[in-house]
């Protein structure tokens, strides 16, 4: 499988390695594309779309997610064509509407100029990247969040909403989450999915009850409001 | 009305689908088939014994409307929703469901007799609305037939002899209680 392929990127010949997807060529390239829901280090999933490019000929040009679309001989790839960033600048819109306390959406908005936010805002907790359930299975080998329900119930968590014996409690999955809104729950060992607030020093366990408080680690809000 | 898991059965049922994780949704059914749903004890014993991580089970089991987590009634009721028996007034017959047992649907009453459900669409439109109790279809039901639909159930309760008159008054009877979804 170690052959070499040509493709056409952003105008460019360009040869590549079998089995790269087209994100990592663009890179590789140097054609920046935004990704929200791509970490090196954990398979591709293709949740967020941010990482759309326009694919093939103009009047049957798609856009695809290039985080899971491997290159093949003869694509033609577009990475900042005018589609591609109109279909950006709305998912990047639709995400800051169900999400806007996120930072991480923040930065990504600025950066793409989006000056205005047409939707309802959500204030959602989390955006269904999935980067905390495949932090968990593939690096943290745990698998104990996952995936719960589907279409508008669809949710994360620990199955049974009970603290599970696979977790070691290493905080990955908050270290990852782009939305970063998991409720500070360590008060509640039993509801805890993160509790990595423990294996910091000092430990932050001079809590009450936080229940309004994020709990962003670097540091912990909540342990920062209380020193005050 | 929980009664314990038996581990033997469950280990049955997975020895039965042996082929790993394509098998799930099957051993799942079988286990809901046996024990009227799916004990969090029994998924715990199928991670286990199968090798693969709860939170994929609970996935599964929780992605697809026909397995229930919770026990359910001796008697499910599924009342469809779907686009034609809705023009036909389902939502009329769900509700008057709704006052006879006073439950919702999701629930269970409280004596685990019925437990109704909606669904959103049962595959026979042309004979909508169409609601079926433990799998045996009323088709074309108006609000009044739900009455003789809840007796035919109690006839064939072999264990019930009280008539159904008793049941709806004691239904009745526990509207300050809430109903629970058990």
């Amino acid at each position: 499988m170690n052959g070499s392929i040509h493709m056409t990127l952003n105008g460019l010949e360009v040869s590549v390695e079998t089995g790269m997807t087209i994100l990592d060529a663009a890179r590789f390239f140097g054609f920046p594309i935004p990704t929200l829901c791509h970490m090196e280090g954990l398979s591709p999933y293709g949740a967020c779309r941010l990482c759309v490019v326009e694919i093939g000929d103009a009047p049957q040009s798609k856009l695809v997610s290039s985080c899971t679309y491997p290159v093949e001989e003869g694509l033609i790839v577009r990475t900042a064509s005018a589609r591609v960033l109109r279909a950006r600048k709305m998912i990047l819109e639709l995400l800051l509407a169900s999400c806007p306390q996120s930072k991480v959406i923040q930065d990504l908005a600025s950066e793409h100029d989006i000056r205005q936010q047409r939707f309802r805002q959500e204030h959602e907790d989390c955006i269904l990247c999935g980067l905390c359930v495949r932090m968990c299975e593939e690096q943290m080998m745990a698998k104990a969040i996952g995936f719960r329900g589907r279409g508008e119930k669809r949710s994360i968590g620990t199955p049974f909403d009970i603290h599970s014996e696979v977790c070691r409690l290493c905080g990955g999955c908050i270290y990852v989450c782009p939305a970063c809104q998991l409720r500070c729950t360590y008060t509640e060992p039993d509801k805890a999915i993160c509790g990595g607030c423990v294996n910091i020093s000092p430990p932050c366990v001079e809590k009450d009850s936080y229940d309004d408080m994020m709990c962003y680690m670097a540091p912990c809000v909540a342990c920062e409001i209380k020193k005050d | 009305m929980e009664a314990p898991v038996n581990t033997e059965k469950v280990l049955d049922i997975v020895r039965k689908h042996e082929d790993g994780w394509g098998g799930m949704i099957a051993v799942l059914t079988d286990i809901q088939y046996v024990f009227g749903y799916l004990p969090e004890e029994a998924l715990r014993i199928v991670a286990s014994a199968t090798d693969t991580s709860l939170a994929d089970i609970y996935g599964v089991a929780t992605f697809y409307r026909a397995f229930s987590l919770h026990p359910r009634g001796k008697h499910h009721i599924c009342v469809c929703l779907g686009t034609a028996c809705h023009v036909r007034g389902a939502q009329m017959v769900v509700e008057e469901f709704e006052r006879q047992l006073n439950i919702r649907p999701g629930e269970t009453t409280l004596d685990g007799n019925f437990s109704l459900e909606t669904v959103n669409c049962l595959g026979a439109c042309a004979l909508g609305p169409i609601v079926t109790m433990d799998n045996d279809p009323s088709t074309k039901v108006r609000p009044a037939d739900i009455r003789k639909i809840l007796k035919t159930s109690w006839k064939t309760d072999t264990e019930a002899t009280d008539s159904l008159g008793v049941t709806v008054a004691a239904a009745l009877g526990q509207e300050m209680e809430e109903a629970t979804t058990i």
